[in-house]
């Protein structure tokens, strides 16, 4: 399964080179007279097997940046490069490329195709992938990442037979397929209950574990603090960048979890 | 070469798979769509085979003139200001007939005709006939075979010979089942005996029914029965349609001169070209064809516009399925494909079920209104081209459409 994934060779000491360099990045909306100043002058190095939670109130240009770097949207001024590529001197459609081979999206609401399995969902970025994966490694592929984040044998139920958490971990099994550099989630628990969060968090734990690199945008405070590295947002600048020093253990978490309803159950 | 074979066949092949998945999940909505277009089709090749079988029949009344036929009829006859109409004047000779023969290159075969209508005796019956006096050359002329027996000779016209060649309907009206040759009928007291039996042509193009009529040599004819020295027509045959213009100008030329008639005074004789006559009833039922299929093809543009109106409705509800496949990596051609195939799909599909119901339609009314309908193979591709081009052309802005949205705002859409 590890063949799968990048190796995690290089996550215990920071490398020379960032996978994410932003250096001066600003983000203006113009609407209807009305300019709003949504990212101004971000500078911002995340590596390789870093796990990091963007956080900030609504209107804090959290979700701008976070646009920047899935590479849907391209900065007004300042550089962004992403694996050594600047992405301002990149057309749409190298754009899609990119995202398809080196980003894994993750979203608050899912977005799994409806009517679609959770296999063809899991699918969908490799049938975008140049060159073209074949039909047969495209399935064994899916189904190998289904399995990994605990699905296996689910991938012919449809989004609407499966719960929330498992349609997450369909979400995360599509983001991780084509293999990619890094995994955007935005707010990926916020549609879930604690517990579920819990799981999925202990999901996310165990991929950086394995050496893949994680940004997330969250507003909970007690997600972020599953991460290793906090960053805090507020009017379009960074406010605070700092370690997490007292990390939680979302799969600890689980466990005590699990414990404790075992217990409940007897008593 | 691999590049090739992915971007041109399998690419598209697999996009198509999922346009037709799309397609099949709203299977009442996707018929109702084509509908349009199967009501256009349908119409189309439906009114192109019924105005086709028209033309054929009305082709094959022509062609049963004969082969490359003039005839040349006597003027019309004024006498105290009646006009007793074609084929009237005393002015047509058997001379002129025999010098048109002679004289003119292009003529193959020449037949004076007389004609009357008397009442025929026969097997202890009576019918009234017309009967034609002609040359023994007439039914080569007209392309008209035997069914039975054999046609006179030029000797039996020198002779002025009692023989006639009887058309199937008299046959049945007089005879019956019996075998009409060898027997004898009479006509004004002459008694002619019956040498052949003419095969079924049909009504002719002014609707008179060609197979009740007795022919007999032209001399005989005029001796016997019209005791005229006059024709009422000449038919002439020419070697060649390609002539047929040149040798109508030459026998008005040659006629002109024989009856002495100079500069200023008309024609008195008629020719009636059956390449104009052809030419004409050609280009009027092509025309009505055309009109049918015109004003059938709007339903067809109809159907075109249901299919954007639907592709667009269809775009809107699927905007997030839109951005999803943006943001996973799709380039704006694979979304562009997918739509444009789910277009193409509906109006493709919707122009084979409609010649298959067109075809129906045609029979249904060949078979109601007991006429002629001819399905062509050109009508039939031509609708399919037809309708794959309405789903290009009407699938393009709404696919365009599709394929420039925005992931964030799709992404967020509702």
């Amino acid at each position: 399964m590890s063949t799968l994934l990048p190796s995690p060779s290089t996550t215990l000491s920071p490398p020379s080179s960032p996978i994410i360099r932003l250096c001066d990045v600003c983000k203006t909306y113009r609407s209807a007279a009305v300019e709003v100043h949504a990212v101004r002058g971000v500078m911002l190095d995340i590596y390789r097997g870093d796990f990091v939670a963007i956080m900030g109130a609504s209107g804090s240009g959290k979700s701008s940046l976070m646009n920047m770097l899935g590479c849907l949207d391209r900065p007004n001024s300042g550089e962004y490069s992403l694996d050594g590529v600047n992405i301002s001197s990149l057309s749409r459609s190298q754009l899609a490329t990119l995202r398809n081979h080196k980003l894994g999206f993750v979203f608050q609401s899912f977005h799994l195709l409806s009517r679609t399995t959770a296999l063809e969902n899991v699918e969908l970025p490799m049938f975008y992938s140049q060159p073209l994966v074949s039909m047969a490694t495209q399935r064994k592929r899916a189904e190998a990442v289904l399995a990994k984040v605990g699905l296996a044998g689910r991938g012919d139920h449809w989004p609407n037979q499966l719960s929330g958490g498992q349609q997450q971990r369909v979400a995360i099994a599509r983001a991780l397929v084509n293999q990619p550099q890094m995994v955007l989630a935005d707010e990926p628990t916020g549609n879930l209950d604690s517990r579920t969060s819990i799981e999925i968090m202990g999901l996310f734990e165990e991929l950086n574990n394995s050496g893949i690199t994680i940004v997330m945008v969250t507003h909970e405070l007690e997600i972020a603090a599953y991460c290793k590295r906090i960053i805090v947002m507020r009017d379009g600048k960074v406010l605070s960048d700092t370690l997490n020093e007292n990390r939680r253990s979302a799969s600890r978490e689980r466990h005590q979890l699990d414990e404790a309803e075992r217990h409940a159950q007897l008593g | 070469m691999y590049i090739l074979y992915e971007t041109f066949f399998l690419r598209p092949v697999l996009t198509a798979l999922i346009a037709l998945r799309a397609l099949r999940r709203h299977k009442l909505r996707s018929l109702l769509t084509a509908l349009g277009i199967i009501i256009g089709v349908a119409a189309v090749v439906s009114m192109i085979a019924v105005g086709n079988g028209a033309q054929a029949q009305i082709e094959s009344r022509v062609a049963s003139l004969g082969q490359n036929l003039l005839t040349v009829f006597a003027g019309n006859r004024r006498s105290g200001g009646i006009n007793s109409g074609l084929g009237s004047a005393s002015v047509l000779t058997i001379e002129d007939a025999k010098a048109i023969g002679l004289e003119i290159p292009d003529v193959i075969a020449v037949s004076p005709e007389v004609s009357t209508t008397a009442q025929v005796i026969g097997n202890g019956q009576n019918w009234s006939s017309t009967i034609a006096g002609e040359s023994a050359s007439y039914l080569q002329i007209r392309d008209w075979p035997l069914a039975a027996g054999t046609m006179f000779t030029d000797m039996d016209v020198r002779t002025g010979a009692k023989v006639a060649v009887i058309g199937s309907k008299t046959v049945s009206q007089l005879f019956g089942p019996i075998d009409p040759i060898g027997q004898t009928v009479r006509i004004k007291n002459t008694p002619f005996v019956i040498i052949g039996v003419l095969s079924s042509k049909g009504a002719g193009m002014g609707g008179n029914d060609q197979d009740d009529r007795l022919i007999i040599p032209y001399t005989t004819a005029m001796k016997r029965l019209t005791g005229d020295k006059y024709l009422r027509s000449i038919n002439v045959q020419v070697n060649s349609k390609e002539r047929m213009d040149f040798a109508q100008a030459q026998i008005t030329s040659l006629l002109r001169q024989r009856h002495r008639l100079t500069a200023e005074t008309s024609n008195d004789f008629n020719i009636l070209n059956q390449k104009e006559i052809a030419d004409t009833v050609n280009s009027i039922s092509t025309t009505i064809t055309l009109f049918l299929a015109s004003v059938s093809s709007i339903s067809l543009l109809v159907g075109g516009i249901g299919i954007m109106n639907i592709m667009l409705v269809s775009v809107t509800e699927r905007t997030r399925e839109i951005g999803i496949r943006i943001a996973i990596g799709a380039q704006s051609g694979d979304i562009l494909l997918q739509f444009l195939i789910e277009a193409t799909t509906l109006s493709l599909l919707g122009g084979i079920l409609g010649v298959l119901l067109g075809v129906g339609a045609a029979h249904l009314v060949g078979h109601l209104a007991q006429v002629e309908i001819i399905v062509s193979t050109s009508s039939v591709i031509l609708a399919c081209s037809v309708s794959f081009t309405i789903g290009v052309f009407f699938g393009f802005y709404p696919a365009r459409k599709a394929a420039r949205l925005d992931p964030i705002d799709a992404l967020r859409y509702e």
